[in-house]
């Protein structure tokens, strides 16, 4: 072999990317850049030339699994007041691996008993590792994982223990981030409701 | 398998009638040595019945039997299961012969016991704290050692719930108190007597030569941009060339086993991910195939389809990803680098649509894995690996491999022979690139691995140009796995039994281990039926691969140190634990 042949080689396939690039931009004239379908072309596994998503300006759309910072579930009633799913069982805060999630149990003031909704319920976001158990492990569908990432604040003091108001997002919210995962679950349950009331009738 | 640990213990404990115990106990297996017959078994075991490879030196504080163990877990580098020995002293005053004369790469396993546990080795040539800082008080993976943020001896912690009335750790602890020193020290005063001690205790060589010249010792790293994180080499130079090398690592340190300890089984997989953090996909399946040997559970099909899978595709994306960063130490600056990113990105892609997370994936669970493969990233899977990946692995090829610069930096640099390479127990592709033709997953096939047809790579150079050679062809390899997986993947459940988030796990112990990208990975796990594991122990592929650094780098040039670190491909993360 010729020497000096390798490093032409290297320097052919370099610039073979660079003119790849702006024969791309031709092709596919002004939609390649700032648009859905651009970002969409440039991380499939057919691109060619340049590959750079350029945050913030542009944003990688995430898949729906994917998953950041927990937040719990509410329903809207019919007055628009907020039924949150949670019953306070504790399973996600003894799953949780850096055990960030803090609950307080609602008592009933009269008979002291335990009432199934959490008066207070933090996560601490510092320690939070975003590894999904709580989701994964929650029986009531109450607690999921978010998708919003841009979260940094200034003041980590002030702000990085998410309290019961932060967390509190609504099922719509949901159903819009997880489609696929909302369907499913919205089916076990009416499945698991008609169970229950065909089970109910013929005692009464 | 069983048949064959048959044939070991007759044979082993026909030779030393008197000597060798087997393990008894429920759960347990292997043979149990006293500490002063240990280096005659040991070397009886390596010339006598082939057991030449010792993969993993641990230890374990039984408390409640006032014990320390011992554990060795001995291969054979033709293949086949494992020879547990395991030796027992006392906890007050734990001394246990080395066996790195023998065996080299004991040195920083059992310098590691001795850091974490506290076992004293005798004869171990250099038995300084590896892990924890000089000045660090006690031993910290002993049952009654505790952490400056102790809260309860085992999660979940009671503070959490029905009564969780949240507060900051460092709100308890103000961050002066937030250390543990010995009585008396004061960090102010303190200067690190060892690093002069360090220092005197290189190799230098004796000049015949009339010039007067000085052997300089040069600290490289911790902060060097090189280094591929934080890590330390002291080397000594006569001139340009290298006369001795230590290196010097923990600055990451985390005491992921103690965490792992406190953690319940389930509550250690999101932790696996942060040790290889490039390949956090293979670090969960060692684990979850030690702790399912434990509790005797078999995923169904279709998870070890996937597993398989997921673990092919982080073998590629390592490779790649070490190759572009060979590159970048050799001064391609960047370049290259980036083409690999860009496939790296793709797969990335992909575990984030299957687990929800690029890096720390958390995929795996005990008897199968978190979700099913959605159709259209499968379609996705079939596209790169069909079309795309071959393709822009036969660009880098044709890039690189021919390079003047990369063969003229690269070739006879780093030899690493192999008698030696299986003396300090290296693994992966430094021991392929030997000329080794060891692979766990043809050595001692784990999951669906033996369903397959490929081919183990071997090189016979052990210099840096052959390791590079080796993952190129490695990666072919992993390519020719996972189109025989998208052929035959079948439907079906993904996990075994009812997802739970306590499993149990009864008492015992098992030794998972499975040929990661950059080595043999094992989990060690001891259970005594509790949720949490008694002892949870990592054999870290990069960290005994850096054993051999030191041999490595003996009369190469300083420029080729960096390099050569660069070819063991090493990650701080595993490295620190």
């Amino acid at each position: 072999m010729i020497t000096g042949s390798g490093i032409l080689r290297g320097l052919w396939t370099t610039f073979r990317h660079f003119i790849k690039t702006y024969l791309e931009d031709l092709r596919s004239g002004k939609k390649r850049y700032f648009t859905t379908e651009g970002i969409e072309l440039r991380r499939s596994p057919d691109v060619e030339g340049i590959f750079t998503i350029q945050y913030p300006e542009e944003k990688l759309p995430v898949p729906e699994e994917f998953r950041y910072i927990p937040f719990l579930v509410y329903d809207e009633g019919d007055n628009g007041e907020k039924e949150i799913r949670c019953t306070s069982c504790g399973i996600c805060a003894k799953v949780c691996p850096p055990q960030c999630i803090w609950i307080v149990r609602t008592n009933d003031p009269v008979t002291g008993k335990p009432i199934p909704q959490p008066k207070e319920f933090y996560i601490d976001v510092d320690i939070c590792m975003n590894c999904g158990f709580c989701a994964e492990f929650c029986p009531f569908d109450a607690i999921k994982m978010d998708h919003d990432y841009e979260i940094a604040s200034y003041d980590r003091f002030k702000e990085h223990i998410f309290d019961l108001e932060r967390l509190s997002k609504p099922a719509s919210y949901y159903a819009q981030i997880r489609p696929t995962n909302f369907m499913r679950e919205e089916a076990a349950r009416a499945e698991k409701e008609a169970q229950k009331a065909a089970a109910r009738k013929p005692a009464s | 398998m069983s048949e064959q640990v048959g044939v070991q213990s007759s044979s082993l404990t026909e030779r030393f009638p008197e000597i060798i115990l087997p393990d008894s106990r429920t759960g347990y297996s292997g043979f149990l040595v006293k500490p002063e017959n240990l280096v005659v078994v040991a070397q009886a075991l390596r010339d006598e019945m082939g057991y030449d490879y010792l993969s993993s030196v641990t230890g374990v504080d039984y408390l409640p039997e006032n014990k320390m163990e011992v554990v060795y877990h001995f291969y054979r580098t033709i293949g086949g299961g494992a020879l547990v020995l395991k030796t027992q002293v006392d906890r007050e005053n734990p001394v246990v012969p080395s066996l790195t004369p023998l065996f080299p790469g004991a040195e920083f396993q059992e310098r590691e016991a001795w850091d974490l546990l506290g076992i004293r080795f005798a004869n171990h040539p250099d038995l300084r704290r590896i892990l924890t800082w000089e000045g660090f008080h006690g031993h910290p993976l002993r049952k009654d050692w505790k952490e400056p943020f102790f809260e309860e001896e085992a999660k979940p912690f009671k503070s959490r719930w029905p009564e969780g009335h949240v507060y900051r750790a460092e709100d308890k602890n103000p961050f002066h108190d937030n250390l543990q020193y010995p009585a008396g020290f004061d960090p102010e005063q303190w200067s690190p007597e060892t690093d002069e001690l360090l220092y005197a205790g290189l190799k230098r060589v004796d000049k015949s030569d009339d010039l007067l010249t000085e052997q300089v010792v040069v600290n490289l790293g911790p902060q060097h941009p090189s280094t591929h994180g934080v890590f330390r080499m002291v080397v000594v130079l006569d001139g340009e060339t290298v006369v001795d090398l230590k290196p010097i690592m923990g600055y990451l340190h985390r005491n992921h086993e103690k965490i792992g300890e406190r953690n319940t089984f389930l509550q250690n997989m999101p932790f696996t991910d942060r040790l290889d953090y490039v390949c956090s996909m293979s670090n969960n399946f060692g684990y979850a195939l030690a702790v399912e040997k434990l509790m005797g559970i078999q995923p169904p099909e279709r998870a070890e389809y996937i597993r398989v899978m997921m673990a092919e595709l982080t073998r590629f994306l390592n490779h790649i990803f070490s190759i572009g960063f060979l590159l970048n130490d050799l001064g391609a600056f960047f370049t290259p680098m980036l083409y690999a990113l860009e496939e790296r990105e793709l797969i990335l892609d992909v575990f984030e649509a299957v687990s929800g997370s690029r890096m720390m994936c958390n995929y795996f669970r005990f008897g199968g894995v978190a979700r099913d493969i959605p159709v259209e990233v499968m379609e996705k899977i079939r596209k790169l690996v069909f079309d795309r990946l071959p393709r822009k692995l036969d660009e880098m090829d044709y890039f690189i491999t021919n390079n003047e610069i990369v063969r003229g930096r690269c070739e006879g640099v780093g030899v690493l022979t192999a008698e030696r390479a299986i003396a300090l127990s290296a693994s992966g592709p430094v021991l392929r690139a030997s000329g080794v033709a060891y692979d766990v997953r043809r050595a001692d096939p784990y999951s669906i691995y033996d369903r397959f047809e490929f081919d183990i790579p071997v090189r016979y150079n052990g210099d840096i140009y052959d390791r590079y050679l080796l993952r190129l062809e490695e990666m072919r390899q992993s390519l020719r796995i996972l189109r025989q997986v998208l052929k035959d993947i079948p439907d079906g459940p993904i996990l075994s039994g009812k997802p739970q988030y306590q499993v149990r796990v009864p008492a015992g112990e098992s030794y998972g281990r499975v040929e990661g990208p950059k080595g043999e990975l094992g989990f060690y796990v001891v259970s005594n039926g509790k949720p949490n594991p008694w002892r949870y122990h990592v054999r870290a592929p990069t960290f005994i691969n850096l054993t051999s650094l030191a041999e490595m780098c003996r009369g190469q040039k300083i420029a080729d140190v960096v390099t050569i670190l660069g070819s063991i491909d090493i990650v701080l993360g595993e490295v620190d634990r």
